[in-house]
């Protein structure tokens, strides 16, 4: 109910496997993480108050937390005042219904959509397709997911896990552009013409948000294309989907994200653009504005007082990049619109720990600690992920202790099965093996861990390893 | 019409209920929560420990803001006001600029006079439509205010402005900054933003270099969907 993404999801560790062996994937992830985390130092070492600014974002997210009822209506009624229309819904399916209608009684079959993460949470444009109705992503790397029919990798770079040629043959045959090449100038200039064309003549715009004023209801989308802008500029009716944690209370509030988001996402001073508006305006952009506050499980976030910080996450990426289990395992392997440290908390407080796959998530970490030393609203990630852990053990217990398929033991087994198909594989295992009982033994931190990263990283070295193994790199950071 | 209002209703009390639960306002004993005490967070004051104002004179704002904007390739220029006609005429020739947008309100001395062929596509007495602006060359526009801190420009569709699809489906944007105009650090701007936000609730976006994308195995591609050329004139 919490998610759209119903159905059997296998655990983390077991598409954490079918990535390792994707030599492609991980080449593309690992310079796009290294790449992005090395600006990101640059540009936040610019910043002599950092720490000031991270501060005060943690406090304007918690006092929201505190007060979210408060402060929703204040955004209903400020909305409200500017133009717009306010709806609530529950859940995934209440808010694809409520667009679903509102697409419909405007007689209209298709919009255009910029890339967000709550509406793919929602998984609303398959719900859309399912009454014949086409979302267009205008993101570029969206569009190229949406085209292959895939799912996003990374929370900022979607398409990652495509290279230039992969790109070139899915243009060559969605676009009927046989002769493109795979330059990326070329493949970009060949999406621009495409979607303009789109922007042009569409009539509903939809859009996440990445903040909403209570006191004011202005609304902002922070981007780097100018899809955004045209999405929520262009269309007669807008349609917005946003985040009941999303909501900042005051104005001046936004000074303060709109420092720290930039530089931890995409690594720069300010990002191309930010679009900021409040209801209707008479003569500029949509005359109608509707705005979808959704839960689908967020309150169920916020009821659990050690896990509540999990809701004051701006979605940066920030702690994607710096991950040493999400540069080696890849987004999918999380199974969620949310992957990295942030999925591993998120994924599970959303969806419930009843829900196996993503019960298995907070195990994947190594409670390095990277990702909370960069999160611009210093969200303890490790504490979090550690709660959680002690949640999914009770939860199982309780479930006449038979601990199911988060059974760390269960999924050794599996793996050694897996491992024993082949000799070399089995070769291989045996020395992993050897070393991974001496740093069993031996280190006390790990040694409280359960299986299920012993069993990661028996996969890690069953591949040739590429720059440093888990161990080498655990002991320098431990 | 009815039940959906009805159904609203249902959902926004449902959601109300839950986040009230959530934060124990209706448990008694141990971890019961007094509404009031909430309440009292609200008021607790945010520490603003950051900057708020920047110490740079004018002189420094506009240089930072000229580095700033050329890192991100976009073009920049610095005249005085009375040569603007004249660079006007020469960046349209140079981009090969026939039809030249121009907002409500734009100071006409900026503009060039008729020998330099150019053509005004004026947003006023009737409005461009999608079409007219797709088929325009550039848009020639001035600001609210620009950020040195960041190199951003930014719009809040005031007069010499225009509405916001004027700047944004011209694939040229001409941008005049005055260099009182340049404000030092982000804050700043937020603060000169705020009346503008709860008296009119002008729509506001902010500008920081051409639209980009990387999301090619990260190869940075100007220009994708906004205009994929900016230049900044500062005057
Ligand atoms: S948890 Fe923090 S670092 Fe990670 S995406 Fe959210 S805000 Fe960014």
């Amino acid at each position: 109910m919490a998610s759209s993404q119903t159905g059997i999801q296998p655990p983390f560790e077991k598409t954490a496997r079918s990535f390792l062996e994707n030599t492609q994937l991980r080449g593309n992830l690992g310079h796009a993480t290294r790449t992005i985390r090395d600006k990101r130092q640059g540009v936040v070492d610019e910043m002599p108050d950092w720490e000031e600014l991270r501060e005060a974002g943690r406090q304007i997210k918690q006092k929201v937390m505190q007060n979210l009822d408060h402060y929703l209506l204040q955004l209903e009624e400020s909305v409200t005042g500017a133009g717009g229309v306010v709806h609530w819904a529950r859940d995934a399916a209440e808010a694809n219904r409520i667009i679903l209608d509102l697409i419909k009684e405007r007689g209209e079959t298709e919009a255009v959509k910029v890339k967000s993460l709550t509406t793919d949470e929602i998984g609303l444009n398959k719900a859309l397709e399912k009454e014949d109705i086409l979302a267009l992503e205008t993101d570029l790397a969206e569009l190229i997911v949406q085209m292959a029919g895939d799912e996003p990798s990374h929370i900022l770079v979607p398409a990652i896990h495509k290279n230039r040629t992969e790109i070139r043959d899915l243009f060559r045959e969605k676009l009927g552009k046989p002769d493109l090449t795979d330059n990326p100038a070329e493949l970009t200039e060949a999406a621009r013409r495409y979607l303009r064309k789109k922007f042009l003549s569409a009539n509903i715009g939809i859009s996440g948000s990445n903040f909403a004023v209570a006191e004011t209801g202005t609304v902002a989308v922070v981007e780097s294309e100018g899809n955004g802008r045209m999405c929520t500029t262009l269309p007669q009716t807008l349609i917005s989907v946003l985040g009941i944690e999303k909501i900042i209370p005051t104005w001046q509030d936004l000074e303060v994200f709109m420092q720290l988001l930039p530089r931890s996402s995409t690594a720069e001073r300010m990002n191309p653009y930010n679009t900021f508006w409040t209801g209707t305006t008479d003569g500029d952009g949509p005359q109608e504005f509707h705005l979808v506050l959704l839960d689908n499980g967020r309150t169920r976030v916020l009821a659990d007082p050690a896990g509540r910080d999990t809701l004051h996450c701006i979605r940066c990426s920030a702690c994607l990049n710096v991950c040493p289990v999400y540069e080696r395992t890849g987004g999918h392997a999380y199974h969620s619109v949310y992957p990295g440290p942030i999925g591993a908390i998120l994924t599970p407080q959303l969806r419930g720990l009843s829900d196996k796959s993503a019960a298995s998530l907070p195990y994947a970490s190594s409670l390095c600690g990277a990702c909370y030393e960069v999160c611009p609203v210093k969200i303890n990630i490790p504490e979090i992920l550690v709660h959680l852990r002690g949640r999914v053990v009770r939860h199982n217990k309780s479930r006449g202790g038979i601990r199911g398929r988060v059974n760390p033991e269960r999924l050794g087994m599996k793996l050694l099965a897996w491992t024993l198909r082949s000799r070399s594989r089995y070769e291989r295992a045996q020395k992993v093996a050897r070393k991974g009982q001496r740093w069993f033994m031996h280190d006390e931190v790990i040694s409280k861990l359960p299986g299920m990263l012993s069993g990661w990283t028996d996969k890690r070295d069953l591949r040739p390893v590429p720059e440093q193994t888990f161990r080498e790199w655990w002991r320098t950071r431990s | 019409m009815v039940e959906d209002t009805v159904m609203n209703n249902t959902a926004k009390e449902a959601i109300l209920q839950r986040i009230r639960a959530a934060l124990g306002d209706e448990q008694t004993g141990w971890g019961a929560r007094k509404k009031s005490a909430r309440e009292d967070t609200r008021n607790l004051k945010t520490e603003r420990g950051y900057r708020t104002h920047s110490e740079m004179n004018k002189q420094q704002r506009v240089r930072l803001f000229v580095r700033h904007v050329e890192e991100y390739k976009a073009r920049v220029s610095e005249i005085s006001e009375q040569e603007l006609p004249q660079t006007v005429a020469d960046i349209c020739s140079a981009e090969k600029v026939e039809k030249l947008v121009i907002p409500p309100g734009l100071d006409e001395k900026w503009l060039p006079g008729p020998e330099s062929g150019l053509t005004y596509l004026s947003d006023e007495p009737d409005q461009l439509s999608h079409d007219e602006l797709d088929n325009s060359d550039a848009v020639l526009t001035g600001c609210f205010r620009a950020v040195a801190q960041t190199g951003t420009i930014v719009l809040n569709a005031g007069l010499g402005q225009g509405r916001r699809a004027l700047t944004l489906i011209p694939d040229f944007h001409i941008c005049v900054v005055r260099r009182e105009q340049v404000t030092g650090i982000v804050p700043e701007v937020f603060w000169e933003l705020e009346p503008v936000i709860r008296e009119e609730g002008a729509p506001v976006t902010f500008i920081s270099g051409p639209s980009a994308t990387s999301d090619i195995e990260l190869d940075r591609v100007e220009g994708v969907h906004g205009p994929r050329r900016l230049h900044v004139v500062i005057v």
